[in-house]
C-alpha cells in the first residue's frame, strides 16, 4: 500500500472527492495555482478547472459565508481557513449560520460544507499560528468537530466530511502534516513513510465521523487524546511503562462515549490529554462525561494535561506544549505513584 | 507647520429630533424620468453619477414618465398594488395580534412595500433571495400562502419551522426566499456564493442578497462587495435605505456623504439608486439589474431610497428619537397612494375599487387569521412538540442529543 504525508493524503481525499462528485469546490486563501501555503491542493487546481478549485480573497467571513450560500445551492464546498488561529472573522458565520441553517429553516436548506483548519502548536508557530479552537466548536450546537492524528485517517475523515449532509469542521494538526511528533523535540522527527499509519489506500474510502481509535490497548488507565497529543501520550506510556489505553477520539462532536465509557469503565482511571488551553477546554466536557458515566469505576481522581491558560507564546514554545514528560508525570499521578 | 489645535470628535446626528420639524428640504430629489435608462452592457465607469442620483418613474401627477417607464402592463401594475395592499393589511393584523399576545414579536414594512413587492416581479423561477426580516413582500408578491406565514408568527402546530424560530423569520426555498437568520448582514455574502455557484454550475439562475442602510456597516456587507466583485457573481446586490436603523439614522452608517450606492463604485460594481416609493422604477430597476445578472455581466448595487414609516418592530416606539410626523413630512410619499393615484390616472382604478379592494383584502387576511388560528397561538391551542426541538439539528440525530431528548422525557 502506498505511504503518503498527511499532506498528501489530505490532498488525495479532495482529488478522490472532486473527482467522484462534481458539486464538490474547494478554495480558500493560496489554495488555487499556488496549491495552499501547506501543499494541501497542489494541482487540485490543474486537474479540476478554476470553477471546482480557486483562490479566495483575504476574507474569512466571505470564504464561509460564500460557501454556506454555495451549499445552499447545492454544492458541496470544502473550503480551507489557513490557519483556525484565523477563523475568528468567521465565527459568525460558522455558529449562527453554518450550524443552525438546517435546524431553523427545518431542514428547508441544508449546509452540507467542510471547514478545513490547519490547527495546533509545537512549531514555534507563537500566538497566531498555534492555536486549538477546537472547544469553540464543540460548544456549537449543529456543528460537527474532526481532528485526524495520521495520513490514514486524515484521508478517511476528510471524505466521509465531505460526504457529510452537516457542515463539518475539519482541523489539522499541522505539526502531523509530514511526520508524527511526540514531543521530542530535541530528536529528529520520523517521516510519514516510516509508520505504518502512513499507509493510505488508492481511491475512495471513508473512517466513519464519531468513532474513535484504540492506539494502544491497556488495563491500568485510559488516556483521552487527539490530533497530536496521541504521540506524545504513546511517548509518554512507553517511557513510565504505564499499561495504558490510549484512545484517539478522532471526532470530538459526534463523541464516541460509549468506547470512553468502555476502556475507562476496564481501567478504572483517566487522563485526558489536549494542547488547548485548560479552563473550559474540551478536557472539561470530556472529564465531566468520564465522571458522571463511569463514577462508580473511578478509583482516581480524572486528570487534565492542558495548555496552560496563556496566549501561546514564542521563545517558551516547549515549556507550554504539554510534552511526554508532563504527559508522564499525570499517569503516575494517576496510578498512585 | 501650524498648530491645530485639539483634535474634535466628530459624531453625526439627524437634523432633527422628538419635538422638532421634520425637514427634508436637504434631500435632493431629482425630477421623474430625468435619469437615463443605459443599456445592461454599460461600462459601469460611465454611470457612476447614478450612485448619486435617483432614479424615478411616477411624477406627482402620478403620470409614468422616462426611459425607465413603460414597462409593465396595467393588469401587472394593478396586481403590484393589490399585493401591497395585501402586505400593508397583513402587517396591521399580524402587529394587532402581537398587542393581543397572540405571538411575542412581529416587524411591519409600512412605506416600503414596493421595494420587495415590485422586486419580485423582476425575478425569475428558481432564483434565489437572501432577504432581511423586512421583505416578507417577496412572499406575498409570490403567492405564498398567508396562512403558513401565520402558523410561523403564530408558532402553532402548523408552523414549518415547528416553533424554532421568532416569529417573521420566514423561509421557502420553493419560493426562492432563503431562511432568514436574526444575525445581520450574514445573508448578504450567503447571496453571493449562491450566485458563484449558479455560475459554477453553468445555471442560468441569479441570486438577489438584501440589507438594510444600518447593516452595510457590517462587515459581510463588505466582504459580499469583494466576492460579487471578484468573481462578477449573477447578484442583485439591494441595499433598502429607509433611513432608519432602530434609532439609529442612516449618517451613522454612512457619514456625513455619499450614499449608500456609491459604496458599490469603488469595487466597480455599477451602482444604482431608485425611488423606494415607486413600484415601477423599483421594478424598472430590479429587471435592469436582474438582465444583467443574468447576461453573465456580473452584480449591480441597488440602493432603495425609502422611509422606515412604521416602528422597527413591535418592541420600538419611534417617537422617542424622532419627529412623530416625519414619516408624513418624506418626499417619496406613499407607494401604495402612489401607484393607485397612478391606475385612476391611467383610467384602470378608481377610489371606490381602491375601497372595494381594501374591504376585500381584509376580508381574505381575517380569513387567514381565523384559519391560521385554529391552529393555535403562541400561548393557546396547538403547538409544535418538545421533540421538534430536539429534531432536524443534524440530517441523522447524534447519541448525546438522543439522550437529552429522552431526559427531556420526549
Amino acid at each position: 500500500m502506498p505511504r503518503r504525508t498527511m499532506i498528501e493524503a489530505i490532498r488525495d481525499a479532495m482529488d478522490v472527492s472532486m473527482g467522484r462528485d462534481d458539486k464538490v469546490v474547494v478554495f480558500g486563501e493560496d489554495v488555487g495555482f499556488f496549491g495552499g501555503v501547506f501543499r494541501c491542493t497542489q494541482g487540485l487546481q490543474a486537474k479540476y478547472g478554476k470553477s471546482r478549485c480557486f483562490d479566495a480573497p483575504i476574507n474569512e467571513s466571505g470564504i464561509v459565508g460564500s460557501a454556506i450560500g454555495m451549499a445552499a445551492y447545492g454544492l458541496k464546498p470544502c473550503v480551507e481557513i489557513q490557519f483556525a488561529d484565523y477563523m475568528y472573522p468567521a465565527y459568525d458565520q460558522l455558529t449562527q449560520e453554518a450550524a443552525r441553517l438546517r435546524y431553523r429553516s427545518n431542514g428547508d436548506f441544508t449546509c452540507p460544507i467542510v471547514v478545513r483548519m490547519p490547527t495546533g502548536g509545537g512549531i514555534f508557530g507563537g500566538q497566531t499560528h498555534s492555536q486549538s479552537p477546537e472547544a469553540l466548536f464543540t460548544h456549537v450546537s449543529g456543528l460537527k468537530t474532526v481532528v485526524p492524528s495520521n495520513p490514514h485517517d486524515a484521508k478517511g475523515l476528510l471524505i466521509a466530511a465531505i460526504e457529510d449532509p452537516d457542515p463539518v469542521i475539519f482541523l489539522e494538526p499541522k505539526r502531523l502534516y509530514n511526520g508524527p511528533f511526540d514531543g521530542h523535540h530535541d530528536r529528529p522527527v520520523t517521516p510519514w513513510s516510516k509508520h505504518e499509519l502512513g499507509e493510505v489506500a488508492d481511491g475512495h474510502y471513508t473512517v466513519p465521523l464519531g468513532k474513535a481509535a484504540i492506539r494502544r490497548p491497556g488495563s491500568a488507565v485510559t488516556v483521552l487524546a487527539y490530533g497530536t497529543m496521541v504521540y506524545v501520550a504513546q511517548a509518554a506510556v512507553a517511557e513510565t511503562g504505564i499499561d495504558a489505553e490510549i484512545i484517539d477520539l478522532r471526532t470530538l462532536l459526534p463523541l464516541d462515549l460509549d468506547a470512553i465509557v468502555a476502556s475507562v469503565k476496564k481501567t478504572g482511571r483517566c487522563v485526558i490529554v489536549h494542547e488547548a488551553t485548560l479552563t473550559s477546554g474540551f478536557g472539561a466536557e470530556l472529564s465531566a462525561l468520564v465522571q458522571e458515566n463511569c463514577f462508580y469505576h473511578l478509583e482516581a481522581p480524572v486528570a487534565r494535561v492542558a495548555g496552560w491558560d496563556t496566549p501561546y507564546p514564542h521563545a517558551q514554545e516547549w515549556d507550554y506544549f504539554p510534552g511526554p514528560a508532563r504527559v508522564g508525570r499525570a499517569l503516575l499521578e494517576t496510578m498512585g505513584a | 507647520m501650524a498648530d491645530a489645535g485639539m483634535l474634535r470628535f466628530h459624531v453625526p446626528e439627524p437634523e432633527v429630533r422628538p419635538g422638532g420639524t421634520p425637514d427634508f428640504s436637504n434631500v435632493p430629489i431629482p425630477k421623474a424620468g430625468s435619469v437615463p435608462r443605459p443599456d445592461i452592457d454599460v461600462d459601469p465607469r460611465t454611470i457612476r453619477d447614478y450612485a448619486f442620483s435617483i432614479i424615478r418613474v411616477l411624477n406627482r401627477n402620478g403620470e409614468a414618465v422616462g426611459p425607465w417607464a413603460g414597462l409593465l402592463s396595467s393588469g401587472e401594475l394593478l396586481a403590484g398594488l393589490r399585493h401591497m395592499m395585501t402586505l400593508r393589511t397583513f402587517d396591521a393584523r399580524m402587529q394587532m395580534a402581537q398587542r393581543q399576545g397572540k405571538t411575542s414579536f412581529y416587524m411591519q414594512h409600512l412605506g416600503e412595500e414596493a421595494v420587495a413587492c415590485a422586486f419580485r416581479k423582476a425575478l425569475a423561477p428558481g432564483d434565489m433571495n437572501f432577504p432581511t426580516y423586512r421583505q416578507a413582500g417577496l412572499l406575498i408578491a409570490d403567492g405564498y400562502p398567508m396562512v403558513t406565514m401565520m402558523n410561523q408568527i403564530y408558532s402553532n402546530e402548523a408552523d414549518p419551522l415547528k416553533g424554532r424560530q421568532l416569529p417573521i423569520m420566514y423561509s421557502s426555498k420553493e419560493h426562492g426566499f432563503f431562511s432568514i437568520s436574526g444575525n445581520l448582514a450574514t445573508q448578504y455574502i450567503q447571496a453571493v456564493g449562491w450566485a458563484m455557484a449558479s455560475a459554477i454550475s453553468n445555471d442560468s439562475k441569479i441570486a438577489a442578497a438584501w440589507i438594510g442602510d444600518g447593516s452595510t456597516a457590517e462587515s459581510d456587507f463588505h466582504s459580499a462587495l469583494v466576492f460579487a466583485s471578484t468573481y462578477k457573481a449573477p447578484v442583485v446586490l439591494n441595499v433598502v435605505n429607509n433611513q432608519w436603523a432602530i434609532s439609529t439614522f442612516q449618517g451613522i452608517a454612512r457619514g456625513g456623504s455619499g450614499t449608500f450606492a456609491a459604496r458599490g463604485l469603488g469595487f466597480g460594481i455599477p451602482s444604482l439608486r431608485v425611488d423606494g416609493n415607486d413600484y415601477l422604477a423599483v421594478h424598472a430597476v430590479a429587471k435592469w439589474a436582474a438582465e444583467r445578472a443574468r447576461s453573465n455581466l456580473g452584480p449591480t448595487l441597488v440602493e432603495y431610497v425609502t422611509y422606515r414609516a412604521g416602528a422597527h418592530s413591535s418592541s420600538d416606539d419611534p417617537s422617542a428619537y424622532r419627529p412623530k410626523t416625519e414619516s408624513d413630512a418624506w418626499p417619496l410619499g406613499d407607494p401604495i397612494v402612489r401607484l393607485k393615484n397612478h391606475l385612476i390616472q391611467l383610467g384602470v382604478w378608481s377610489d371606490e375599487r381602491h375601497a372595494q379592494a381594501e374591504a376585500e383584502i381584509l376580508d381574505t387576511v381575517i380569513a387567514a387569521q381565523k384559519e391560521a388560528e385554529s391552529h393555535g397561538t403562541l400561548h393557546a391551542g396547538g403547538k409544535p412538540s418538545t421533540r421538534d426541538m430536539f429534531e432536524g439539528l443534524y440530517a441523522e440525530m447524534p447519541p448525546h442529543l438522543r439522550r437529552q431528548r429522552q431526559q427531556a422525557g420526549v
